[in-house]
């Protein structure tokens, strides 16, 4: 995973709640069996309608999704975040995300930062009335700045560390190898194995 | 209650940091006590708790990436025997010996085949006995057991929580993560009790309950929290019950939803195939008997629900919180506060093409699915088989019944339930996710409206341009026999002429 400091780019306000993974990326889109190619799956259904925001030539090119409450709620679908990242996105803010969402977020480099409702709202109107307009997101500070306007998000100190960091959690785990085998010793016998099947 | 948990203050169940005396007087909560006990390594300083995990569930939609990822690193899967697969959310449902015609599908299925040889992981594939939705296969195994961690790439994992385990819903990289490690590094979750006390009526059933909740907490409402399920409404069900209730977990926004085992949960897990057995499975109820909530533990939120007053509940709009009474109307967006509440209430009402005030019973639909994670056990298909012999299909309705398993499916053919249902005019499907979401064939066409027993009312889940409302395997039933939205209390006036209406009738549907 590559080091996460600052991101510069294009803003897109996502006025809309309760975003689940189903919208992020619909079912049909998830039979492959590769991690990329999957930007034109990002928001599928609501990419037909030519009002969608995404289809308004001030946001192409956008590496910042500012959207309302509870994003990313539903499916595990880690798709959902490889739908954004290839589709070009480096950050998303919301007041709120799916557990789930988030989580899979953090490994994936995308940075999930949670701000207030009253923030979303400042930053839709300053994208709004100035459509294409430049959004400074840096991880370090935890802020996130448009022209004059400059807002604060929340992430925890361990995800906002490995992402800095560039760390795989995988690689990080096994540094726990020894304790992870010790721990197993203590397991009870009577634990289920799915092999041999009976 | 903070929506926000610091690091700095971890939030329960980070019962260890108090010392090892404290640990002994401290009253616990059941999910506290299984954190404690998968306990690997105690996060410092804001790093996560690393927690073993004792069952990993995969299946094709959100492995073949971690595969890979394995591959590249050139790591084994740590516990081949800890791990257990099965084919579900692209299987098709009908001619299931022929070839899958779907070429992507194909494809994925054949991956997870080439994946589980290569890595050793036991597969049960399409055609096999014990293939089925990897969330009904589990506990119809003996593997999904009381204390246990539990984990899967798939936010109903929640499912097994019924069992009193810890049952995570996870991202593929976790999927990688646990096949590597056989751990994940987790922070404590706050914990929720929701204390259903009462006696559900005749009629009203688990599904009603969740959906209940759900609505009342909202679908952010859990967000952060495992929620223990508890009271006398809750110990009253079954095991089936309490796996549909637990099921639909996610849907309130939590991690993984939670109900103390006891007899009934070992009355249905003795002699199951992986179950233990004699010295073992008396050690193992000695272990499952100490996990209940202790008296005095203390939730970081409680909500309470009447089951005397609930009704058979169902959904309206686009996510599983926007739910009513089925007795209800259409709500008035123009009621609700809540500015982003009241949009999406708009939204969801545009999508799903219904006006406001129109009475929940009137609203026709087109499909009924029988099946899901939530609602596809031999105990959901009997309920519903029960509503409907001897009574005739509404014209127009297609019926889709979708077994949760292979199993499941000859349980059923063996007490005639295929009967039943063949008879009534219902396709009689083989075992999968099916119409839940429609990786396979069963898909709603633009526009039409389903009665689903299934978990999501998203926009486009059920098929582009489907309209889902959400409902009980009785609700189904009912609803398939008199076309517009209708529980089993709606039937006992069948043979009186159509009940007095203070409207004229209104179809709130195409």
């Amino acid at each position: 995973m590559e080091k996460f400091t600052t991101v510069t780019g294009v803003a897109v306000p996502l006025r809309r709640s309760n975003v689940d993974t189903d919208q992020i990326i619909p079912a049909v889109y998830l039979k492959r069996v590769t991690k990329t190619g999957f930007e034109d799956a990002l928001f599928a259904a609501w990419r037909n309608d030519p009002e969608f925001i995404l289809n308004q030539k001030e946001y192409q090119g956008a590496r910042v999704l500012v959207a309302g409450s509870d994003f990313g709620t539903g499916s595990s679908r880690e798709h959902a975040v490889w739908a954004l990242r290839d589709y070009g996105f480096d950050v998303v803010l919301s007041p709120r995300f799916g557990d789930i969402f988030r989580g899979n977020s953090g490994k994936q480099g995308l940075l999930a930062g949670q701000i207030t409702e009253e923030d979303a709202e400042r930053l839709w109107s300053a994208i709004e009335a100035n459509p294409g307009i430049e959004l400074t997101v840096d991880l370090v500070a935890k802020s996130a700045r448009a022209g004059d306007l400059t807002v604060s998000f929340e992430i925890d100190d361990y995800t906002r560390w490995r992402l800095l960091e560039g760390l795989d959690d995988i690689g990080l785990t096994l540094r726990d190898e020894a304790r992870i085998a010790e721990f197993e010793l203590s397991r009870e016998s009577w634990r289920p194995r799915t092999l041999p099947a009976r | 209650m903070t929506n926000a948990p610091s690091p700095a203050a971890p939030s329960k169940p980070a019962a260890t940091t108090s010392g090892p005396v404290d640990i002994v007087a401290r009253p616990q909560t059941l999910a506290e006590k299984i954190w404690e006990k998968h306990l690997v390594a105690k996060g410092e300083d804001g790093t996560p708790d690393l927690i073993y995990i004792d069952l990993h569930l995969v299946h094709e939609v959100t492995s073949p990436q971690a595969f890979d990822g394995l591959r590249l690193a050139g790591r084994p899967v740590r516990r081949p025997d800890l791990t257990i697969a099965t084919e579900d959310h692209n299987t098709p449902t009908l001619a299931i010996d022929k070839p899958i015609a779907d070429l992507t599908s194909r494809t994925q299925i054949d991956t997870l085949r080439r994946n589980c040889a290569e890595f050793g992981i036991r597969l049960h594939s399409l055609g096999d006995i014990e293939q089925g939705i990897v969330h009904v296969v589990g506990p119809q195994l003996g593997l999904t057991q009381p204390g246990l961690t539990v984990v899967c790439g798939d936010s109903h994992t929640s499912t097994h929580g019924a069992f009193g385990a810890m049952a995570l819903g996870i991202g593929t990289s976790e999927v990688e993560h646990v096949m590597a490690t056989q751990t994940l590094p987790l922070k404590p979750f706050k914990t929720m009790a929701i204390t259903v006390e009462g006696d559900l009526r005749p009629g009203v059933t688990a599904k009603d309950i969740i959906l209940a909740v759900i609505a009342k907490i909202g679908t952010g409402g859990g967000q952060g929290y495992v929620l223990e399920y508890r009271g006398s409404a809750i110990r009253a069900l079954s095991m089936e019950g309490r796996m549909t209730i637990c099921n639909m977990s996610i849907e309130a926004g939590a991690r993984a939803g939670m109900v103390a085992p006891d007899q009934i949960t070992y009355d249905f897990l003795k002699g199951r195939q992986h179950a233990p057995e004699g010295a073992d499975w008396d050690d193992a109820v000695a272990y499952w008997n100490t996990l209940a909530t202790d008296e005095g533990a203390v939730f970081d939120a409680e909500v309470y629900l009447d089951a005397n007053e609930l009704e058979p509940f169902v959904t309206w709009g686009t996510n599983p919180g926007q739910g009513v009474s089925l007795s209800q109307a259409v709500p008035d967006p123009a009621s609700i506060d809540d500015a982003n509440e009241r949009s999406a209430a708009e939204r969801a009402l545009e999508y799903m093409d219904l006006e406001a005030g129109t009475p929940m019973k009137e609203i026709r639909v087109d499909t009924v699915f029988l099946g899901s994670c939530t609602n596809s056990r031999v105990e959901d298909l009997r309920a519903a088989a029960e509503i409907i012999k001897g009574r005739t299909k509404a014209e127009g309705i297609r019926m889709l019944v979708v077994p949760g398993s292979a199993r499941v499916r000859i349980e059923a053919e063996a007490e005639g339930l295929d009967k039943v249902f063949t008879d009534f005019g219902a396709e009689w499907r083989f075992a999968g996710c099916s119409m839940c979401l429609g990786m396979n064939p069963d898909q709603l066409e633009p526009g039409e409206r389903c009665a689903s027993t299934s978990n999501r009312n998203f926009e486009g889940r059920q098929g582009k341009g489907g309209r889902t409302h959400l409902v009980s395997p009785l609700v189904a039933a009912a609803t398939a026999i008199r076309g517009t939205l209708s529980s089993p209390w709606d039937l006992l006036h069948e043979s009186e002429p159509e009940p007095d209406r203070s409207r004229t009738e209104k179809t709130g549907a195409l």
